[in-house]
């Protein structure tokens, strides 16, 4: 089997999900090639051919310019299996690319055995096999679903690409969320707010056990969406990523991109009226209760001690 | 999402049943920036699309009581057994002709989460497409769109209708229908077309089987009274953590 693997950059560097794609085709026991727009002087880690498409000319997101290239690459090398990153630039490009091949687009994938592909479903509560119909296959592989076993290594063996595609899009460069603040990547006790605690109002009552902890508050996407928190406080994929010492998650259902930004935390305590919740996958442990009642009792015995 | 999924007697989809019913939530970022834009240019029309059973129309009631000005109810009882590229068809042969300056769609389904559907509906189209936006600014068909990349990163682009936007959470503060609106929405055109009609291509994968992971946190649960919970929290936290001492 021969797969072709979509390699990532950004901001002059190469991303490290870039080797979660090897990770995959070594799993897969496949031959592999690597894509990039990028530059040499970020060459990936990797003993293979490399079709390098120069950033300057291609732009770091021009997906019409991005598709070409590949298309082109695609039809040189003809992989079954083309593999890109379940990321904002993965899930883009992808569709583009297998509607251009007539090629089935299986996103997400945790797992792969044979030809059957692993998704989730349903935040994870449910999952799916799912197998391809057409002679090529793109997929694109959940962050972290797929590790090397050894540090990445090897010199590529490169080969410029290029193309002359006009774009209908413009891309204006990059802006950061505004910064400032709070600092949770520093704090060694994070409690965080999930939609579970229903309304803006019931916030107190988590930063008050934060406090009483000597910590943080932290929040899930919708809290910051609904303005109930600030960005700053947002722990995810789209957030922070923190690894404090104490993590305690609060009427949070455990999302992956939620997960992603919090599961190396020493410890986990979830709360949660469903016993079910993803959460409970990485959590030291839960407690199935509401936490409009558990919160604040807990917050009274820490203060008493 | 805290509904229990239950896998269906075919095991290929969960089970409808006990389930509540409601909007997409990505999809309803899509239909508050299109009512938006709606009462920004002030002479606008807007369609939305629904594919599934009968009941996806109490869904887009919500959304003809947002502002939209008619429904187009795709009638289809497999629709759950469809891949992305048969819903992205369906959404394509109905639009083709139609003439649309803007689709929204949201950047992915809460349930199968493919984030295929929008930039498939655009290729298959010919538009340009932006995906995962969380803001949006429409000024005589020239288009200002921030994607949302990872970390906290954002990517400004523009581009110039016709197009297709998919819409990630937080791109607005998306309405809650008033009571006279719901009124209203009643005496607004829904349209049912059946899917056969607008579907010619076939499926380009299959679903094997749909199940409950394997639990593997083996994680302590507590449960029960809150008091004693509590108890058993803090001492846990004294025991296990150093954060109390
Ligand atoms: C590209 C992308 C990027 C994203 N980035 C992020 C990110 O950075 N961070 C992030 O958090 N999310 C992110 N998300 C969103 C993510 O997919 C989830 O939608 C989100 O994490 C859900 O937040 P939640 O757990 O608070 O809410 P829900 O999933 O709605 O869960 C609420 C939980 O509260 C529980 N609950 C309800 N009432 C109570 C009560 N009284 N007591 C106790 N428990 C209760 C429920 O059982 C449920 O488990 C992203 C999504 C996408 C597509």
């Amino acid at each position: 089997m021969k797969t072709l693997l979509v390699a990532e950059y950004r901001e002059g560097a190469l991303l490290n999900a870039t080797y979660e794609l090897v990770a995959f085709a070594e799993k897969l026991g496949a031959e592999s090639a690597m894509f990039l727009v990028g530059s040499d002087t970020a060459l990936p880690k990797y003993d293979g051919t490399l079709y390098l498409a120069d950033v300057a000319q291609a732009g770091e997101f021009n997906p019409a310019v991005h598709k070409q290239l590949l298309l082109d690459v695609i039809a040189k090398e003809q992989p079954e299996l083309i593999v890109f990153s379940h990321s904002s630039y993965g899930w883009d490009l992808a569709p583009r690319v297998a509607l251009a091949l007539n090629a089935a687009q299986i996103s997400e994938v945790v797992d792969v055995a044979g030809n059957t592909f692993v998704v989730p479903a349903c935040n994870a509560k449910l999952r799916r096999d799912l197998q391809s119909k057409t002679a090529q296959t793109v997929v694109t592989l959940q962050g972290g679903a797929f590790g090397l076993s050894a540090e990445p290594s090897g010199t590529p063996k490169v080969e410029k690409i290029e193309t002359a595609t006009a774009s209908p899009l413009e891309f204006g460069g990059y802006e950061a969320v505004e910064k400032g603040g709070v600092d949770l990547t520093k704090a060694e006790i994070i409690v965080s707010a999930g939609r579970g605690i229903g309304k803006a109002e019931n916030l107190e009552m988590i930063s008050q056990l934060a406090e009483a902890l000597g910590g943080e508050y932290g929040a899930s996407r919708p809290v910051v969406d609904a303005e109930w928190a600030e960005h700053n406080r947002q722990i995810g994929t789209t957030g922070q990523t923190v690894s404090p010492k104490l993590y305690v998650a609060c009427g949070i259902s455990g999302a992956i991109q939620h997960l992603a930004g919090m599961k190396k935390s020493e410890f986990i305590i979830a709360i949660n009226t469903d016993k079910d919740a993803p959460i409970g996958e990485v959590a030291d442990v839960l407690a199935v209760a509401d936490l409009k009642e558990l919160v604040p009792a807990l917050t009274e015995r820490i203060q008493k001690l | 999402m805290e509904s229990k999924f239950k896998v269906n007697t075919e095991g290929k989809w969960y089970d409808n049943v006990d389930l509540a019913w409601r909007m997409n939530e990505y999809d309803e970022f899509a239909v508050e920036q299109a009512v938006q834009v709606k009462d920004q240019v002030g002479e606008a029309d807007v369609t939305v699309l629904s594919i599934g059973i009968d009941k996806v129309k109490e869904t887009m009631k919500k959304a003809l009581a947002m502002g939209c000005d008619r429904g187009v109810h795709v009638n289809d009882d497999a629709s759950y057994a469809k891949d992305p590229f048969e819903i992205a068809s369906i959404i394509a042969a109905f639009a083709r002709d139609k003439g649309f300056d803007l689709i929204f769609t949201g950047m992915q389904s809460q349930d199968r989460g493919s984030a295929q559907v929008g930039v498939l509906v655009a290729e298959m189209l010919g538009l340009p497409s932006v995906s995962t936006i969380v803001d949006f600014a429409f000024d005589n068909g020239q288009i200002t769109a921030k994607r949302e990349l990872e970390g906290g990163l954002r990517a400004i682009i523009k581009t110039q209708a016709p197009a297709l936007l998919t819409c990630q959470l937080g791109l607005n503060t998306p309405r809650y229908p008033t009571l006279p609106n719901i009124m209203k929405a009643k005496k607004k055109e829904l349209l049912t077309l059946e899917v056969a009609t607008l579907l010619q291509d076939g499926a380009r994968q299959e679903t094997v089987k749909m199940y409950v992971p394997e639990k593997k946190g083996g994680g302590l649960v507590l449960e029960g009274d809150v008091g004693a919970i509590a108890d058993q929290l803090v001492q846990i936290l004294k025991e296990k953590t150093g954060v109390l001492a």
